[in-house]
């Protein structure tokens, strides 16, 4: 479609978030596209393609058996209009991984290149794996790591390469049938990240993937499988966007965490889909004794967010945070959260929760607290702020709490605000316009999440909100 | 012609009327005082004058240097060199002090047409430096957030700094001298005195009189229930200060 031929809802999407990322590549060809819609031969399909082993085929095919058979899920935010059938569930856009960024086709490299990941990998990064559609066409680890015996790999290659170690974990810690769309994602997955990192070794820069969709009516199944054994430390950070299409596209992730005794992960995600994605993804930790679990999650685009990071403190005094932005605007739903689970004595716990909603947006907090019989002398906070910019936006606050042993201590605080107009006439009394001090007191709002991140997704963070801020005041 | 011309200001919130025709007249390197009692209207005047959305001008016009002011966004006025000390100052949690102060130069820099000027790191830090030792600010409060958690006293010398840093040509300083004691009354009545000079207008807005000891003004103007009813020298200070209101027919507590 020609850049003059927008329709309504592209120029929407354009002009409302000042959307950076919407571009498309429509010069690479992809190397094999499934056909639309979805069946048996499409799963076994994708399987033969990736030569994987009878077992791997054999789980997609009982995971999709359940995904069709299961009905959508009725609650949360509005899944019934996704386009199912029109969706592309597997493209693969180039025949092979490529070792250097020069490798890609242009049209490829270029997206890379705007998306600033050939230049954040030389400043900041331990490791970059780049997914484009389905698979990841770019790979990469710090040679001094590989010494260390940190295993990075994109989820396909770890699947032939290091098969034992992903078959013990793989479906262990959210199962095919934990719920639609992690059976959906069991079914068809491809792509994603493997992470090994061996006793007692810290990864001081962080390890980072980024998600790109670039066709249209494109559905994205990446999975995941992050373990951090006995003392050992890694910071992992997700990036993703899709170009504005005024279709719909599906990404449907699956995210499993395995944290060893006295180990620590921390998993950061910048979500910023466009507008026309729907994302429904499952991430769930296991923390062991004195591990420690944490999930940054910034939820700022798509036009549905449906998205709960978990912690199951397995181990005592294991602890789990769960920090959660989301910032819901114009035709936006972010129904966004944590959900956390003592099963184990003086484990602790952390939910934080800041959302924003403007221009129509909602924003809805929906959390589970468990605490299972047993846990004696656990403790948990859950705090939920939420930031209203005008009379046409939402929110709402589901919180779950499930407390099976009366031996805890347990806090819950929730608070809604709207801008004030005293803050913002105060602001402006020293020359800050309207729009630079309702985003000014956004950053404010959302100060104590980004001072958690290194200073660079900090800055990232902060300019994306900016950026949905612009415009917006009337 | 003076800087600026308030002429029967007329304004009211929610329908009420609080200003009842205001005329008053300040020129740069002026300092008046307008005193009052309780409701006479007084914070309803700074608040007017910066442009409080709340508030409604039923009539009336405000120029500053010929330029229609009432025309103007609150943050238009500021860039014009408006400067209003809350005697509420809100708080901004999240944001700091320095980071707030550094925006805020910034849009005073900005050109004419918006186009960013912004002032360079080493230079920020030293003008903030110096403000801070002249007002006897504790440099620890640049990292803690705006007004959070203040104290009165820190609020009122955060006024005084950003009037300080912002350099503005009118400062409207509305009951500065509310819930301060003696010190923090001197300290920031010397912030004041120090910033005076041709080139700035102030505009002190008081109940009491205790503050014009430390600030003198040129002129004093006795605003009850929304009208100047009185304005002379300093004298009509010292006035109120034995008399109270009562001699204009307010009935409240000695001054």
């Amino acid at each position: 479609m020609a850049d003059t031929e927008l329709t309504q809802k592209e120029r929407d999407a354009v002009a409302i978030g000042e959307y950076k990322y919407g571009f498309h590549d429509d010069v690479t060809q992809p190397f094999f596209k499934s056909r639309r819609g979805l069946d048996e031969q499409i799963v076994r399909e994708i399987s033969a393609h990736k030569s994987e082993p009878e077992w791997m085929t054999d789980f997609r095919v009982k995971s999709l058996k359940h995904y069709d058979a299961r009905p959508l899920p009725t609650w949360g935010g509005d899944v019934g209009r996704i386009p199912f059938d029109d969706i592309y569930y597997y493209l693969k856009p180039v025949e092979e991984q490529a070792k250097s960024w020069d490798d890609l086709p242009p049209g490829m490299r270029e997206t890379w290149d705007k998306l600033g990941i050939p230049e954040a990998e030389k400043k900041y990064l331990a490791g970059v794996g780049a997914q484009y559609e389905s698979e990841v066409v770019y790979h990469n680890l710090q040679e001094e790591l590989q010494k260390q015996g940190v295993i990075f790999l994109d989820m396909d290659s770890a699947l032939r390469e290091q098969e034992e170690l992903v078959r013990r974990y793989f479906g262990t810690i959210i199962p095919y049938n934990d719920n639609k769309f992690a059976a959906l994602n069991s079914a068809v997955w491809s792509g994603g990240s493997f992470i090994y990192v061996p006793k007692g070794v810290k990864v001081e820069l962080p390890l980072q993937a980024y998600f790109r969709i670039n066709a249209e009516n494109m559905g994205q199944f990446e999975r995941t499988l992050i373990i951090v054994d006995e003392d050992a430390y890694v910071h992992y950070v997700e990036g993703c966007t899709a170009p504005i299409y005024s279709t719909d596209s599906l990404h449907s992730a699956v995210v499993e965490i395995h944290v060893a005794r006295g180990g620590r992960c921390r998993y950061t995600t910048i979500q910023n889909w466009s507008t026309n994605v729907y994302n429904l993804v499952t991430k769930r930790a296991v923390a062991e004794a004195d591990a420690t679990m944490e999930w940054v999650d910034g939820n700022l685009g798509s036009q549905l967010t449906m998205k709960y990071p978990a912690v199951i403190l397995n181990g005592e005094r294991a602890h789990g945070e769960v920090l959660s932005i989301a910032f819901a605007g114009k035709n936006q739903h972010q129904d966004a959260g944590g959900k956390i689970t003592h099963a184990a004595p003086h484990t602790t716990s952390v939910i934080t929760s800041k959302s924003i909603s403007k221009d129509g947006g909602r924003s809805s907090y929906r959390g589970l607290l468990q605490v299972n019989k047993g846990a004696v002398g656990s403790r948990s906070k859950v705090v939920c702020d939420a930031l209203i910019i005008d009379d046409e936006s939402r929110t709402d606050t589901y919180p779950y709490i499930n407390i099976d042993e009366n031996d805890v201590e347990i806090g819950h605080e929730a608070t809604v605000s709207k801008i004030g107009e005293e803050q913002l006439f105060y602001l402006m009394s020293r020359g800050l316009s309207e729009e630079e001090a309702s985003a000014m007191i956004v950053s404010g709002f959302v100060e104590p999440i980004t001072k958690e991140l290194p200073l660079e997704y900090a800055v990232e963070l902060n300019r994306l909100i900016q950026l949905q801020m612009e415009g917006s005041v009337g | 012609m003076a800087d600026l011309v308030i002429s029967n200001l007329h304004a009211a919130i929610d329908g009420t009327e609080i200003l009842r025709g205001i005329d008053l007249e300040l020129s740069q390197g002026q300092v008046h005082a307008i005193m009052g009692p309780n409701g006479s209207g007084k914070s309803t005047l700074a608040h007017v004058l910066m442009g409080h959305p709340s508030y409604e001008v039923t009539s009336g016009e405000v120029t500053f240097k010929g330029t229609d002011v009432l025309e103007l966004e609150p943050d238009e006025r500021s860039r014009l060199g408006i400067f209003l000390a809350f005697q509420y100052p809100s708080a901004i949690p999240g944001v700091t002090v320095a980071n707030f102060l550094r925006m805020a130069v910034n849009a005073q820099r900005r050109g004419p047409d918006g186009e960013p000027n912004p002032i360079r790191i080493p230079e920020f830090r030293k003008l903030l430096a110096e403000n801070m030792e002249q007002l006897k600010i504790d440099r620890s409060l640049t990292s803690r957030y705006l007004n959070d958690g203040f104290s009165g006293g820190e609020k009122k010398r955060m006024e005084m700094l950003q009037m300080a840093i912002l350099q503005p040509k009118l400062a409207i300083l509305d009951e500065t001298d509310s819930g301060l004691d003696i010190d923090a009354l001197r300290i920031v009545s010397d912030g004041v005195n120090r910033l005076t000079g041709p080139e700035l207008g102030v505009l002190v807005i008081t109940h009491y009189a205790r503050l014009l000891q430390y600030i003198r003004p040129d002129r004093v103007h006795v605003l009850v229930e929304g009208r100047i009813v009185e304005s002379g020298g300093p004298e009509i200070a010292d006035k109120l200060e034995a008399h109270g209101y009562a001699p204009y027919g307010v009935q409240e507590a000695a001054v």
